[in-house]
């Protein structure tokens, strides 16, 4: 089978003519200054993604070779958006280590992760000290298995290279569910499965996701699947490791399902755990945008229909008619409103793709990462839509945004908790999307894909708006 | 429960027993695959200078380590807020292997004219201790250049843990101390150590230090500045609060300059209280030790009747306590006395033996005391010991909150003042907003006990 790139038609009766009318050029990127340091990063580090996707798997312990401060700093940062707890285990290097070599520290922490945690699989991502002092983990870990053949069973392994000064945590993610792929998947009989590579989104979102695919009757896969592992009950007892996450069993039968969906247009292919499947496997790959937004969604939905051969269940139908009713309610309340997106940068496509559907203006679309994909991206889901093509920045950071911002005059910005202090500098509302959201509690029930997240979405920026505008009036009318 | 804890790590834990012989094992690099709540020498330094409001904080390095240090703490600046960006080389593959010097000279020259700082701090992170960047060179060359203090701060994320990075910070400090003009000082002048101004906390203490007729030169580093920094050797006593996070620096004040220190905590009432009067006890002063007096009294009367209704709420409750420092957790043990509560666990990062051994003296029998602690045995601690509240930070809060327990954040990345009399009186509302709240009636592990 071939990979498959470009959005199936299929049923697509619901898919934009606005797509064909041409638009925008893509110009208009604001020159800024070439900046040597960088101030108030709008990325994060590359071992930070290996993390998160090694935590959306069954059993699961991640592990960070390097310095013990890594993984004390990404635990911090990732419980503070989850509220779960989030353990990731280290080899804690010392001086000594660094100079003699990680490898007997790595092999200790492992050894001791098995005999107190009992995962069944351990996911152990590279730190820029690793890389650099030139541990070759692969091969470590190889001696590891060697030196325990007794022992009775052993979990999965599985090595990752995320050295932070070469790309961002959106990398790192990626990197990770390629390597899982590359480690675990076995030869066989073919299965009626179909693979989900979602990339990096709220559990909220993969519970959404898992009970679309199902609703159409397929059995899915979803890698990784943080929807319990990082959004789960209040217990009486402490787990060892919280339940859920993708089962091993599946991830071994993946290079045998029928075809992946992966969402992510701006993802390097040298990165995607899809394309490696198609090439190496055979499975079919359909690459998609992340589906935020009505066309993005219904891109989404056809692939869905080609692959179970049925039409879209009723339920979805509703979900879309009533999207649409919400659109002409609150159409003016949004029309013309200009808008600073920023995060991760197939984020920042989604919500530009969403934003120009209900007629916002993106002025600016921000990243730290660097794809160099977005503004393709970005002009693909704005084309014949918005009235302005928006700005495109990638490798940026929020004193590049700050900078620009006031003469930009937006009237609102959309992204994470760290460009909140431009939102307080310019008194405009912040709708908060992606991660990290440390400023607010639910972070992990954050829900913007599917005609349900857009209903989520377009209903908190149009009361968002009008709250803005009832609470700056001098008369306060309790009607709009 | 004893399955919770890994034999390496069993002689990290001790229960007080009346009569026995207590013994502790600490100040050891924590255990791989442990999964410590300790971070790493950058973390260290990063936390003793990044108040200083006035200076910029260069952290030299891959994205991460600046960005997990943005304005994640609650440290106040009555002025400038330089110290709230998160600055970084941002080290790529190419400045890896080619090295990072260049990409540090242009990044702090560029910083510096933007930002016109009174002084730069450069931290070093594990990657530079390993490509070999010759960060005091490049310093020196810009300090030259732009005319202030450029320091660099030896923070390798491996070459030890977060006390060395205590011990950093305070030699990058030491340059600046001595370098001011101290011709105005008053004779009754202290510097204060070790308060980093969480929620405004720096104001209250110097305010009380104000009202009993003593001046205060420095805040290291709380609301810091450089110059103020340049002048503490012109003060006659430090005053030093925290486990050690600015001990050193106050040793090194006190063999260079003659300066003498004082340990004190402003945690809870009786901490409060005995750091007035001691700092009074110093001066000799009479007066002054008479207005601590009247301080003491004035600020009791305001907060006691409250107090008395948190306690009574609070009576019997228990407590467990895991911290970065021990010092800290002497006043909480202390402040949750005060509240009529038990204290069943206490913990550190980083504490020693002798300060173990005071955290024994001090708590009932059968309290648990455990050094670099991990969620697995602490989680195993709160369900032992039935805890009504947990004490700790971040990494902590989800451990309590999964088992619904309740919680108070009590370390850098709080937003509510804690120390001083009112601060008291916050430290009671925060306890008391946790414990009383209904929401525990509902949870699995009060269900399963009623079952």
């Amino acid at each position: 089978m071939t990979e498959n790139h470009a959005p199936v038609k299929g049923i697509s009766k619901f898919e934009s003519s606005a797509e064909k009318s041409g638009g925008g050029t893509g110009g208009n990127r604001p020159k800024r200054p070439n900046y040597i340091s960088t101030t108030n990063a709008c990325k994060l580090c590359k071992p930070m993604g290996a993390a998160l996707v090694f935590r959306g798997i069954e059993g699961a312990m991640p592990f960070l070779h390097g310095s013990q401060g890594c993984a004390t700093y990404m635990r911090r940062y990732i419980i503070s958006h989850f509220n779960e707890p989030m353990d990731i285990a280290s080899s804690s290097l010392g001086e000594k280590h660094a100079v003699f070599g990680g490898g007997p520290n790595l092999k200790l922490g492992l050894a001791n992760i098995i005999k107190k945690f009992h995962p069944r699989f351990i996911g152990i991502a590279s730190t820029c000290l690793t890389e650099t002092i030139g541990d070759d983990v692969p091969m470590l870990i190889n001696e590891f298995v060697r030196d325990n053949e007794s022992a009775s069973e052993l979990p999965a392994l599985v090595s990752v290279s995320t050295p932070s000064y070469s790309g961002t945590h959106m990398e790192g993610f990626h990197a990770a569910v390629k390597a899982v792929l590359k480690t675990l998947v076995e030869p066989g009989e073919g299965v009626d499965m179909i693979n989900l590579l979602p990339g990096f989104l709220s559990p909220a979102e993969i519970r959404h996701l898992k009970e679309i695919v199902a609703d159409f009757g397929l059995k899915g896969i979803v890698l990784p699947d943080i929807s319990e592992t990082l959004d789960g009950p209040a217990l009486a007892e402490h787990e060892l490791i919280p339940r859920g996450g993708t089962e091993i069993a599946a991830i071994r039968v993946m290079g045998r399902a029928r075809a992946s969906l992966e969402f992510g247009r701006t993802m390097a292919d040298s990165d995607s755990g899809g394309s490696w499947l198609a090439r190496h496997k055979g499975v079919e790959n359909y690459r998609l945008g992340t589906p935020i937004g009505l066309r993005e969604t219904d891109r989404f939905f056809a692939v869905l229909e080609r692959l179970s051969g049925i039409v879209t269940p009723e339920k979805y139908l509703s979900e879309r008619g009533r999207l649409l009713d919400s659109f002409t309610d609150g159409h003016k309340y949004v029309f013309g409103k200009r808008a600073v997106v920023y995060g991760e940068e197939d984020l920042v496509v989604g919500m530009t793709s969403f934003l120009s559907e209900i007629g916002v203006q993106p002025v600016l679309c921000a990243s730290g990462g660097k794809s160099g994909k977005l503004q393709e991206a970005v002009t693909e889901v704005s084309r014949g839509l918005s009235l302005e093509t928006p700005a495109v920045q990638e490798e940026t950071d929020f004193y590049d945004i700050a900078e620009q911002v006031e003469a930009l005059k937006p009237d609102f910005i959309i992204g994470h908790s760290k460009g909140y202090h431009l939102a307080r500098k310019l008194d405009i509302p912040m709708i908060r999307v992606g991660f990290p959201i440390h400023d607010r509690i639910g972070g992990q029930r954050l829900m913007h894909i599917g005609y349900r997240g857009a209903q989520n979405l377009f209903d908190l920026i149009a009361n968002t708006l009008l709250d803005k505008k009832q609470s700056s009036s001098d008369i306060g009318y309790s009607y709009m | 429960m004893s399955s919770a804890i890994l034999k390496e790590r069993q002689e990290q834990i001790c229960r007080t027993e009346p009569g026995s012989k207590f013994s502790i094992v600490c100040d050891k690099e924590s255990l791989a695959g442990a999964i410590s709540q300790r971070a790493c020498v950058f973390c260290g330094s990063r936390v003793v200078l990044y108040p200083i409001a006035d200076a910029l904080h260069l952290v030299h390095g891959p994205i991460g380590c600046a960005v997990y240090t943005w304005d994640i703490r609650g440290a106040l600046s009555s002025g400038p807020e330089l110290h709230r960006l998160s600055f970084s080389t941002d080290l790529q593959e190419r400045d890896v292997i080619f090295g990072g010097e260049k990409k540090l000279y242009a990044a702090l020259m560029e910083l510096i004219d933007r930002h016109q700082p009174k002084a730069a701090f450069v931290y070093s992170t594990c990657i530079v201790g390993i490509i070999g960047d010759d960060l005091k060179a490049v310093c020196k060359k810009v300090a030259l250049k732009k005319g202030i203090p450029v320091l660099p701060v030896q923070s390798e994320g491996f070459k030890g843990n977060k006390r060395d990075g205590y011990r950093a910070a305070c030699e990058a400090m030491f340059n600046l101390v001595g370098t001011g003009d101290i011709s105005d000082i008053p004779p009754k002048s202290i510097n204060i150590l070790g308060d980093f101004n969480l929620a405004g906390e720096i104001w209250m203490i110097r305010e009380l230090y104000n009202r009993i007729g003593i001046n205060v030169v420095a805040n290291i580093t709380g609301d810091g500045r450089v110059a103020d920094i340049c002048r503490a050797h012109g003060a006659s006593l430090n005053v030093v609060q925290c486990s050690g996070a600015t001990m050193h620096l106050a040793k090194m004040m006190k063999n260079e300059y003659g300066i003498p220190n004082l340990r004190v905590s402003y945690f809870g009432v009786d901490d409060m209280a005995e750091s007035l009067y001691s700092v009074a006890e110093f001066f000799k002063d009479k007066e002054v030790m008479a207005r601590a007096r009247q301080v003491v009294k004035e600020e009791l009367e305001k907060i006691f009747p409250q107090l008395m209704v948190y306690k009574k709420a609070l009576n019997g409750k228990k407590a467990a306590i895991y911290v970065g420092g021990a010092f800290k957790a002497f006043s909480l043990v202390k402040a949750f006395r005060l509240l009529g509560m038990e204290v069943v666990m206490v913990g550190s990062q980083t504490g020693t033996e002798d300060e173990y051994k005071e955290l024994q003296e001090i708590t009932a029998p059968g309290t648990i005391i455990v050094d670099d602690s991990n969620p697995l045995e602490l989680s195993a601690f709160l369900q032992e010991k039935e805890v009504d509240i947990f004490v700790g930070g971040v990494k902590e809060r989800p451990i309590a909150y999964k088992l619904g327990v309740g919680f108070c954040d009590h370390n850098h990345e709080r937003k509510e003042a804690l120390a001083g009399f009112s601060g008291m009186l916050n430290f009671a509302k925060e306890v008391y907003s946790s414990v009383m709240s209904p929401v525990w009636k509902f949870m699995p592990r009060v269900e399963a006990q009623d079952d």
